[in-house]
């Protein structure tokens, strides 16, 4: 992938990291995510599938029928949103520019390179590990939303619900995907934290050139 | 009895000033003044809860238009029925009603051409179908039993009530009440449920006689029913009043 420093995110303007319609999807699907969490959380603990609750202080909602009107609300927003990133990502080619390939190899020599902070964080492109765990999260996504739907509708979606094992195994698939979502978070944060120069490009789009080439070290 | 002083629940104090600071430091800025109002006070909705309750209204009517007549919900073979079906009401196993059998009536209002009270001897002379079906509880937990009784079709067409109207309410000798949708009263897996497994509805789940609704939440099948009632204005109900939505399907 010898282009790869070369080409940005999409064909605009050269210093256009992200483009707009990225943006403004990834901060309503961040804002929407939380709510379905921190309502999930809620409604989970009124009746817990494993053997521990959340801490009421940490979830949405007051009481049940409070976090499961969050749950539903906020769960058109998320879809919609998220049905608007991935048309446009197909669409416009940047899951395939910027998402693709993910070879395992590159995965673990990118693994490697920034355990040891030797791996340059350039804007614009994603290396195989930020590949693979924004892909994987938007399937996780993706499979919170499904699996939602299978008990949200046992009966109407019965099928979809018999695909994901019944009523019961499909509330264990939610909770996982929803587990695997807030694994990603607390590492994406993490490491948006350790390279801050990512985020203004997050909201404007643009960055520094000063800033085009930073190695996180 | 014991004088409570100051020194007794100052900790006390102390923890709850903890929980609301971390509560405040947790909760993201913003989401700590949501989660304040999430209809958790139906006498005063401020601007949220009316956000939460125009979004329960779509998901009504969302769900009103996915509703299919004839999709039926699985059945199961009697092995898989839960033991012991759990009780669940607004309040505890001892508190369910005591309804006499011998005295009650089933009363009926609204829109219905033949207004006759019931007695549960006249019920039982209705054709009459069991079905082992998951029971899905709101708050999350499911069970699956078997109920027998009278399809509510049948009842619907046997005291002409006006299947053009768009509710059908009903109230409890519990105090509870609750309403459903005219399709999936009209759905043929509906009961008017007089027996649980091969035995007489017991009190526990709602003697002597419940709603068994396979395609909507637990708390849609109400017990110890005394009025069915027919209307085009929103009956409401117990938990739906509170701010669960009221389709509720499955
Ligand atoms: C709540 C759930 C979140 C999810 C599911 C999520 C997901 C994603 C995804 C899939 C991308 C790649 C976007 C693309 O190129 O199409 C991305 C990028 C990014 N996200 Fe998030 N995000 C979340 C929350 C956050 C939060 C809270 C922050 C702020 C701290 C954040 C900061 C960023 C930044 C700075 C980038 C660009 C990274 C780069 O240029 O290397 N995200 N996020």
């Amino acid at each position: 992938m010898a282009d790869m420093s070369m080409s940005h995110g999409s064909g605009a303007a050269a210093d256009e990291v992200h483009p707009l319609v990225v943006r403004i999807t990834h901060w309503v699907n961040a804002f929407a995510m939380i709510l379905m969490i921190l309502s999930g959380w809620r409604i989970y603990n009124a009746s817990p599938i494993f053997g521990f609750r959340f801490p009421d202080q940490l979830t949405l909602g007051a009481w049940l029928g409070g976090a499961l009107a969050w749950h539903f609300a906020a769960m058109w927003l998320l879809a919609i949103n998220g049905l608007v990133y991935v048309v446009y990502g197909f669409a416009s080619g940047h899951f395939k520019r910027d998402f693709w390939p993910i070879r395992p190899v590159d995965v673990w020599n990118d693994f490697r390179a920034a355990l040891t902070f030797k791996l340059a964080h350039r804007l614009g492109t994603y290396n195989s590990v930020q590949k693979l765990l924004y892909a994987g999260v938007v399937f996780l996504a993706a499979a919170a939303i499904v699996s939602g739907l299978s008990i949200w509708k046992p009966v109407q979606f019965y099928p979809l619900t018999w695909l994901l094992g019944g009523y019961d195994f499909a509330r264990i698939v939610h909770f996982l995907a929803m587990s695997g979502i807030v694994g990603f978070l607390v590492v994406h944060i993490a490491l948006v934290a350790l390279v801050p120069s990512t985020f203004v490009p997050m909201i404007t789009g643009r960055a520094a050139a000063a800033h085009e080439g930073e190695t996180t070290r | 009895m014991k004088r409570l002083r100051i020194g007794d629940i100052r900790p006390d104090i102390k923890q709850i000033e903890r929980r609301a600071f971390l509560r405040q430091s947790l909760s993201l800025g913003a989401l700590t003044m949501l989660t304040g109002c999430s209809l958790d006070n139906p006498a005063a909705p401020d601007f949220i809860d009316r956000v939460l309750k125009g979004m329960s209204h779509w998901n009504d009517r969302v769900q009103a238009a996915i509703f299919s007549p004839t999709r039926l919900a699985p059945v199961y073979p009697e092995s898989a029925i839960t033991k012991p079906f759990p009780f669940n009401a607004f309040y505890a196993e001892a508190q369910a009603p005591v309804v006499d059998g011998a005295t009650y009536r089933l009363e009926l209002a609204g829109m219905i051409a033949d207004k006759r009270p019931w007695t549960v001897a006249d019920l039982r002379k209705l054709p009459h179908e069991s079905q082992v079906t998951r029971h899905i509880c709101v708050e999350g937990w499911s069970a699956i039993g078997k109920w027998g009784g009278v399809p509510f079709h049948v009842f619907l067409e046997r005291i002409g009530a006006d299947k053009t109207a768009k509710y059908v309410g009903f109230k409890c000798a519990d105090g509870y009440y609750s309403s459903i949708d005219m399709p999936t009263a009209l759905h043929p897996q509906t009961l008017l449920a007089l027996d649980y497994g091969d035995a007489e509805l017991p009190r526990k789940y709602g003697y002597p006689m419940k709603l068994r609704v396979p395609t909507k939440l637990g708390f849609k099948n109400p017990k110890h029913i005394t009025e069915i009632f027919v209307t085009n204005d929103y009956p409401g109900g117990y938990w739906e009043d509170q701010g669960y939505n009221w389709f509720s399907g499955s």
